[in-house]
């Protein structure tokens, strides 16, 4: 899917590009982004590097395992295949905890610590397990609690008016992911050891 | 009442970050006598390798996404499936910030900025773009990022379920707003 999606992505934009003339565009956003990737991922070292000594702190001193423990009934449901001491958890319910606050820059160092725990129980290095699909599904279906502070800003006076239209939605779209992935990973197209969806 | 809620909410979130960043190594130094800084150096190390690790990944996805947006092919879209749109209740005025948002963070906020400063904070238009904008995810981003950071190359449904999610949370965001703000 990825593939296809990724292909028709830069076919569309060459094709399109042509006959709107905006080919030149094209070509310069290809370039732009190249270099925008590369900044975007240097300017991610900072970040990384706090949440994740953070991180070890909270590992070392046994913190993480509380919350894990504390959160074990929820987390066994969604994510079956992973051992309940495992790591991973503990990650897994950081980063989900960093989303539900808006701690957006939070949650990407956790949630790929996460990745990195749950890619020692992959036997396949580089199909996506079915807890992996879980915990990428989750994680773009946005849990938060917290509006984005961008938001509040633009929307001033009235941020405080669609802070529940904002909760009830973004429950909808993570209920949709947990069924949408549960229904998809029993399909033979989707399994894990037809090597996954081309 | 919910104004003094989100206040407090808000409020509260200022210090979420400045709590953990002593609470944490409080916890550690007080409590259970672990050597915070040797710790704190030794995860900070992972920092580098995984930032440097997730670029291939990120280069593809955003370079595709750059040559999309840059066509207009978006607006082609947007023309297409107005019509149908206007007949199941989706504003029209929404769908780009719909489309854009599993693509780019930075451009899906330059939209809703754009919809707010042109159809008022107070709009029905305003309220649908920002709830959509708060129950969505730049799923392509994520995916590129989480999965490239460990190498993954095989993502199996993770983008159909990713994308289907994003779906129900922008219907959502239409739906709920004209049921509260109508």
């Amino acid at each position: 899917m990825l593939n296809y999606i990724w292909f028709g992505m830069m076919l569309i934009g060459v094709v399109v590009g042509a006959f709107t003339g905006n080919i030149d565009a094209v070509t310069e956003a290809a370039i732009d982004m190249a270099k925008v990737a590369v900044n975007l991922a240097i300017g991610l070292i900072g970040i990384m590097a706090l949440w994740l000594g953070v991180m070890k702190i909270a590992e070392e001193s046994g913190l993480i395992r509380i919350i894990a423990k504390g959160l074990r009934p929820i987390t066994i449901r969604l994510f079956p295949d992973v051992p309940e001491d495992h790591p991973a958890i503990g990650s897994i319910v950081l980063n989900m905890s960093a989303n539900i606050l808006g701690l957006g820059n939070a949650a990407t160092p956790l949630g790929l610590k996460a990745m990195e725990e749950l890619q020692e129980l992959n036997p396949n290095k580089e199909t996506a397990t079915n807890a992996m699909c879980m915990f990428l599904a989750i994680n773009t279906s946005s849990v938060q609690l917290i509006l984005p502070a961008t938001v509040v800003a633009l929307m001033g006076a009235h941020a405080s008016q669609i802070f529940i239209t904002t909760i009830i939605a973004t429950t909808m779209s993570t209920i949709a992911a947990v069924i949408a992935v549960k229904s998809l990973e029993k399909m033979k197209r989707f399994s894990f050891s037809h090597g996954g969806d081309v | 009442m919910i104004d003094s809620i989100v206040s407090v909410i808000n409020e509260f979130s200022k210090y979420i970050i400045p709590f953990l960043l002593v609470g944490i190594p409080f916890y550690g130094l007080i409590f259970k006598k672990i050597k915070v800084y040797e710790s704190f150096v030794e995860g900070a190390k992972d920092g580098f390798t995984i930032a440097v690790r997730i670029i291939p990944f990120l280069v593809a996805i955003l370079v595709a996404i750059g040559m999309f947006r840059a066509s207009g092919a978006l607006d082609l879209l947007l023309n297409l499936l107005s019509p149908f749109l206007t007949v199941i209740g989706f504003p029209p005025e929404n769908l780009p910030l719909a489309l854009m948002r599993p693509l780019s963070g930075s451009g899906s906020l330059g939209l809703l900025t754009d919809l707010i400063n042109v159809h008022g904070p107070d709009s029905l238009i305003a309220k649908i773009g920002a709830t959509m904008f708060g129950s969505t995810e730049t799923t392509f981003y994520v995916l590129a990022v989480y999965f490239g950071s460990v190498g993954i190359r095989k993502t199996r449904h993770a983008l159909v379920a990713g994308l289907f999610a994003d779906a129900v949370g922008v219907f959502s965001a239409v739906y709920i707003c004209r049921f509260f703000f109508g």
